[in-house]
């Protein structure tokens, strides 16, 4: 099967292969993942309705004047592939150069959740891969781009409620240890609200499972274009 | 007709051990199932308790409730039905009863084994096929041996006739050691690379929870419709083409619309799904045909009402699959909850409510002795639909629900749960139903379990003591 024999591709516009194998930590991670059945309530599988292009004036030519005024009878946003096409033709044909951007849409882009659908290279290095199929959390697929900050995620999953108000998801307690502050507190102890916060002279600090899982939700962030998916990465901001 | 009494009863006598140890596990397993679907459910009124036990969070509990159900009930169960149905149709004893007995028991080793390895966070992470290898291997086995038994009574069969019950009995023995040892195999034994695991595991899930289960509970249900309504299967070519069209079809999909996959595997899926809707109108026709109108048996909540209840949840349940792979619902429904609830109306309303009906008509037959509390048995029908109802209705809703709120964009992803939330808490209502439903029947078997016990002991005990007791000396 084709599918089986799947091999790294390569990276739209960039000499780079997709994907790389997940470090070691993450890779344990995904094990505690699974022990867990993380995948009984979040999904790995970001959706797409489709795409839309955006046509991006980069150059105004020789006569800047004649392609603003173009421009200003043009739609430039929100585009369809064939449209985007026509209008650059039309740009160009008044000597303007112009760059065409491709942005996946759906609900779940809008959300912020990725930013194109899922594709099977995403889970290339991944045993078990877990997709999931319901949605009783959000989906993860992009969890590592969206939550970079790894003390949130342990946080999140110490106490989840700290964070996000009516979260229906379990404390995952277990996964740390509360511990007599003995000497300096430990540099890993969580910094928790009050509220959540442990008796006075003891400190949470995570076990390595903990860290294992919240190194596997890090790796989770299927943010390269690639041909069966194709995006135009937005510029990083300074 | 002293000579047929006589030879049905040996073949009754014949099955009793291997079914009082398949149904008699089994129901213990669907106990556990109901109590850990309770627990798992109770994370949706108070997440913040089940913190400090892995054992007790919704991702170990919810896995084993199911496998519990499907893999400790409604797969023991079929077996035990199937064994049945093959040596009374067939006139023939089950021979060497040792074995099924002994497999039976392997069998309900294995879900133990299973489910202790789910909860010790050894699970395979793949959907319906959770159990860890020790676990899966018995299983297997167990299964191997169980259907060895059955297909031999089939062929050494004395009424040679052969009935659509046959038909689909067979293809399920054959199904499940097929299915099972591909998908562990190539996923748990030496796993494919990538996504070809999600979609063996989709492949999987579907052809034991949809095509086995149909199989096995319509296989039922074409012997005891016809027998109850006291008119023949309307018609033989209605339910033969039934079989070809459900197995051809129900076991080419799987994959949801929206796999992160090449797209023709999700495409080939949904037709096949819509295509099912032709085999459902026919065993609707038949059901119809062969029910309404006859001058059998009337219902009072025994086993002719479950079969027919189970019989029209199939038919609701297979046009939730085939409406859930029409294109614009297909989107909207899928990560909800409306899929899980057309896997409970096809486990529990049709599968498990069929074989309810099958095993209060066999057992006491079977055994010899009728059941000690027949009134609770109309009682736990009535549990067993409101606990259905209370569990799948909120569920469907919900599904829809939550569905229009994850395609909008502008509403938050918290909003979607928010407005779930409710109506997972009205079926945890439906699951403690179920809970009452289960523990009724297993008050019923277990009782016939015990006076079965106490007669054998008792017999044992005259036996042996018959040649040395003196006169005046109680045995």
């Amino acid at each position: 099967m084709q599918l089986g024999g799947a091999k790294q591709v390569a990276v739209l516009n960039s000499s780079d292969v997709y994907p790389l194998n997940r470090p070691g930590e993450a890779n344990q991670g995904l094990q505690i993942y699974r022990a867990n059945g993380c995948a009984a309530c979040h999904t790995e599988q970001v959706q797409q309705e489709g795409v839309a292009c955006d046509v991006v004036l980069t150059a105004a030519g020789k006569n800047p004047m004649v392609v603003s005024n173009l421009i200003s009878t043009l739609k430039l946003k929100g585009l369809t592939e064939q449209e985007a096409e026509a209008v650059s033709g039309k740009i160009a044909a008044a000597g303007g150069k112009v760059e065409t951007h491709i942005f996946a849409t759906g609900a779940d882009i809008a959300r912020g959740w990725g930013l194109r659908h899922s594709v099977a290279e995403d889970f290339l290095y991944d045993n078990p891969v877990q997709l999931g199929s319901l949605r009783i959390g959000p989906d993860l697929a992009g969890v590592g781009a969206r939550l970079p900050d790894a003390n949130w995620q342990l946080l999140h999953l110490y106490a989840p409620r700290s964070l996000v108000k009516d979260s229906a998801m379990p404390p995952f307690r277990y996964l740390f240890e509360t511990q007599k502050i003995g000497g300096a507190p430990s540099t890993d102890a969580l910094n928790l609200s009050k509220e959540f916060a442990p008796p006075a002279g003891y400190e949470v600090v995570p076990k390595p499972e903990a860290t294992e899982l919240v190194a596997y939700l890090l790796s989770l962030h299927a943010d390269m274009p690639l041909y069966d998916a194709p995006f135009t990465p937005p510029t990083p901001k300074k | 007709m002293t000579v047929n009494e006589t030879s049905t009863n040996q073949i009754d006598a014949s099955c009793r051990v291997p079914l009082l140890v398949l149904f008699g596990g089994g129901v213990f397993w669907l106990v556990v199932s109901s109590v850990l679907a309770v627990v798992a459910s109770l994370t949706f009124h108070m997440p913040e308790k089940f913190g400090d036990c892995p054992w007790l969070t919704y991702g170990h509990v919810q896995p084993a409730a199911d496998d519990a159900l499907l893999y400790g009930f409604c797969i023991p169960a079929g077996l035990g039905v199937a064994l049945w149905i093959f040596a009374r149709l067939g006139q023939t004893p089950l021979r060497g009863a040792m074995v099924p007995v002994v497999a039976a028991h392997l069998w309900h080793l294995g879900v133990l084994v299973g489910l202790v390895g789910i909860f010790a966070g050894d699970s395979t992470g793949f959907q319906w096929l959770e159990f860890p290898r020790g676990g899966s291997a018995l299983l297997f086995f167990a299964y191997l041996l169980l259907s060895l038994w059955a297909l031999m009574n089939f062929s050494g069969r004395r009424e040679s006739g052969l009935f659509p019950s046959h038909w689909f009995l067979v293809a399920a023995l054959f199904w499940f050691p097929w299915i099972y040892s591909t998908a562990n195999i190539l996923i748990v034994g030496w796993p494919v690379r990538g996504v070809v695991q999600a979609v063996i595991a989709w492949w999987f899930g579907n052809n034991l929870v949809f095509v086995w289960t149909s199989l096995v509970g319509l296989g039922a249900a074409f012997y005891f419709l016809p027998k109850f309504a006291g008119r023949p299967l309307q018609t033989y070519f209605y339910a033969l083409f039934v079989f070809w069209t459900l197995i051809i079809f129900g076991s080419m999909r799987g994959v949801p619309v929206g796999a992160p996959v090449p797209a023709w595997l999700p495409a080939l899926s949904a037709l096949n799904s819509l295509l099912l809707v032709v085999p459902v109108i026919a065993i609707a026709v038949i059901g119809w045909k062969t029910v309404v109108g006859a001058a059998g048996q009337e219902c009072k909540g025994g086993s002719f009402c479950m079969i027919k209840f189970g019989f029209v949840s199939f038919v609701l349940s297979a046009l939730m699959l085939v409406a859930s792979a029409c294109p614009y619902f297909s989107r909207l429904t899928q990560f909800t909850w409306f899929g899980a609830a057309q896997t409970q109306l096809q486990l529990y309303g049709f599968f498990a409510i069929t074989m309810f009906g099958s095993i209060y008509h066999i057992l006491p037959r079977v055994v010899g002795i009728e059941f000690a509390f027949p009134k609770l048995i109309r009682l736990q029908h009535w549990c067993a639909m409101l606990g259905l109802f209370g569990l799948v209705a909120p569920l469907v809703l919900g599904g829809v629900v939550q569905g229009l709120k994850l395609e909008d964009p502008n509403v938050a992803f918290a909003g979607s749960t928010k407005a779930m939330l409710p109506l997972l808490r009205v079926s945890s209502l439906g699951l403690f139903f179920l809970l009452i439903a289960n523990l009724l029947l297993a008050l019923n078997i277990f009782a016939m379990i015990i006076a079965w016990k106490w007669s054998v002991a008792k017999a044992v005990f005259a036996a042996v003591t018959a040649p040395l007791a003196k006169p005046g000396v109680k045995a």
